[in-house]
């Protein structure tokens, strides 16, 4: 069997990348997969297909971290509306204002340099 | 468990090493030489006597070769399963099957850490896990911080009544002589402390200290012929639901359910059978969750069970009597030290910190970010 071309983690840059927030479904479990992987942790199927959330989600739980330098942030879960949970954060808001229950909705963070672009969420009223 | 033969096996050694901040260039592995000497002491065993050897640690990828290199022994049978903090109850349930099983006779648990020596970032290589670290959560604080949060979101549980947590323990560790945090502490000290990550102060976090130490476990049989009272294994089960937080499937309920409830069941007893509860206080959230997945009181109820005293020195449950990761010992994989204090208890040798019944220990180990549950029950002979 040839190598895989791609890795789960390449792919999922790859649309975030184009400004996407992708996540995998397992046909065989009927539900969503995150993080991405080779096989489904619910069934152990490899048939893992790929598809592009739409962004929208409420805050799970939620933390604000008060490092040893530097402005307190936030820390979160968001639970996505397509089933999948992930950890983020909630911007434009100040990090201590971020409720559970909150509704969110996605956009892209670029970092720069060699940083991946991450998943970051901001107040679905905003 | 199945298949593990209850009281069957038991505890017959225990000891902790230098603990809180060891002398300059002591390493991780003295800190295991020196509890592993003290043990066998303990039980009138020596080193010639050790053909089962378990090891965990942060500080050595191959601990149990370096192990077996320092002590200079051949054991029969090794173990060396990295749960984190929860490894030691892993290991004993292990033991215990080696020894049913007759692959060895005498097993050595063992520990070191010189975390508070090192630094913390010394101490144990950083992971980087590409959906969680680039949000910089402080590890591992920031999981348990967030699980606390969803548990005060649902069960309107409430920071005084986490900081009553950390209180007990600081009475309880006020009756230990070794304990390295012994100054009153009041709810209001634990939340006007500097904030960690909400809803956590410092005071809400265990301590970050050097430790290390050791069990000794043998058969029920040869038991009867070590210098001190056995306390025998009647109940071992585990339950690990996650590796990183954002995976962890509810926040609220832990794998300390399926662990307490394997534990219980092979050893046919249940929550109020047990006379106290030494379980692994990484943070104040923990104590609340494990009682509750034991069974010690309802779901949701925790906060309300740790007020007033209810789990302090005098209340109606003992909970972590030798003052716990918050304020007795926390080297990075506590585990192990509350194996000790549960046979501690039980043969009751515990000094001003005595529990006035003691026939049964729920010990119960934490590992990762609430990640991997293992539970031990331990008993007196008058349970066998």
């Amino acid at each position: 069997m040839p190598n895989d071309a791609t890795s789960p983690y390449a792919t999922y840059l790859s649309h975030l990348e184009k400004g996407e927030l992708a996540y995998q479904f397992s046909p065989a479990a009927n539900r969503a997969v995150f993080f991405p992987r080779v096989l489904c942790p619910y069934t152990g199927s490899d048939k893992l297909e790929w598809r592009v959330s739409k962004g929208r989600g409420t805050v799970y739980a939620t933390t604000v971290v008060h490092p040893a330098e530097g402005q307190p942030f936030n820390v979160a879960l968001i639970d996505c509306d397509e089933g999948f949970r992930l950890m983020s954060r909630v911007e434009d808001v100040a990090p201590d204002a971020v409720k559970m229950g909150m509704r969110v909705k996605f956009r892209v963070h670029k970092p720069g340099g060699e940083n991946d672009p991450i998943p970051v969420f901001t107040p679905e009223a905003a | 468990m199945d298949g593990l033969k209850r009281g069957a096996a038991a505890i017959v050694g225990v000891a902790e090493s230098d603990l809180g901040q060891v002398a300059d260039g002591m390493s991780p592995m003295d800190l295991v030489a020196q509890g592993v000497q003290r043990a066998l002491a303990d039980c009138g065993l020596t080193l010639k006597d050790v053909d089962g050897l378990f090891c965990a640690m942060t500080q050595a990828r191959m601990s149990i070769v370096q192990m077996i290199e320092y002590l200079g022994i051949a054991p029969k049978f090794i173990g060396s399963s990295m749960t984190g903090g929860s490894s030691f109850e892993f290991h004993v349930a292990q033991a215990a099957a080696a020894i049913q099983a007759g692959l060895c006779s005498v097993a050595v648990i063992a520990y070191g850490s010189t975390q508070r020596s090192v630094g913390r970032k010394q101490s144990s290589a950083r992971e980087i896990n590409p959906y969680e670290t680039p949000f910089n959560p402080f590890m591992p604080t920031s999981a348990y911080a967030l699980a606390a949060s969803r548990h005060m979101h649902e069960f309107g549980t409430t920071r005084e009544q986490l900081a009553e947590v950390a209180v007990a323990a600081r009475k309880w560790a006020q009756l230990n002589p070794v304990a390295w945090e012994k100054k009153d502490l009041t709810v209001a000290d634990v939340l006007k402390s500097r904030m960690i990550s909400y809803p956590f102060t410092v005071r809400d976090c265990c301590l970050v200290t050097d430790g290390g130490g050791a069990v000794v476990m043998t058969s029920a049989e040869r038991a009867k012929s070590c210098k001190k009272p056995p306390a025998y294994v009647l109940g071992c089960g585990h339950g690990v639901t996650h590796a990183s937080i954002s995976c962890m499937p509810d926040l609220t309920v832990t794998g300390a359910k399926a662990a307490g409830e394997a534990a219980y069941k092979m050893a046919k007893l249940s929550a109020k059978d047990c006379d106290m509860v030494q379980l692994y206080d990484a943070f104040t959230i923990n104590t609340v969750l494990f009682l509750e997945d034991l069974g010690f009181c309802p779901k949701g109820e925790g906060g309300a069970f740790v007020s007033g005293g209810n789990i302090a020195p005098g209340g109606k449950l003992p909970v972590n009597t030798n003052g716990g990761g918050l304020s007795y010992c926390h080297p990075g994989m506590y585990g192990l030290f509350i194996l000790i204090e549960g046979v501690r208890q039980l043969r009751g040798e515990s000094g001003a910190r005595q529990v006035k019944k003691h026939d049964v220990a729920m010990v119960h180990g934490n590992g990762g970010v609430l990640s991997a549950q293992a539970s031990v029950i331990l008993g007196s002979g008058a349970t066998v």
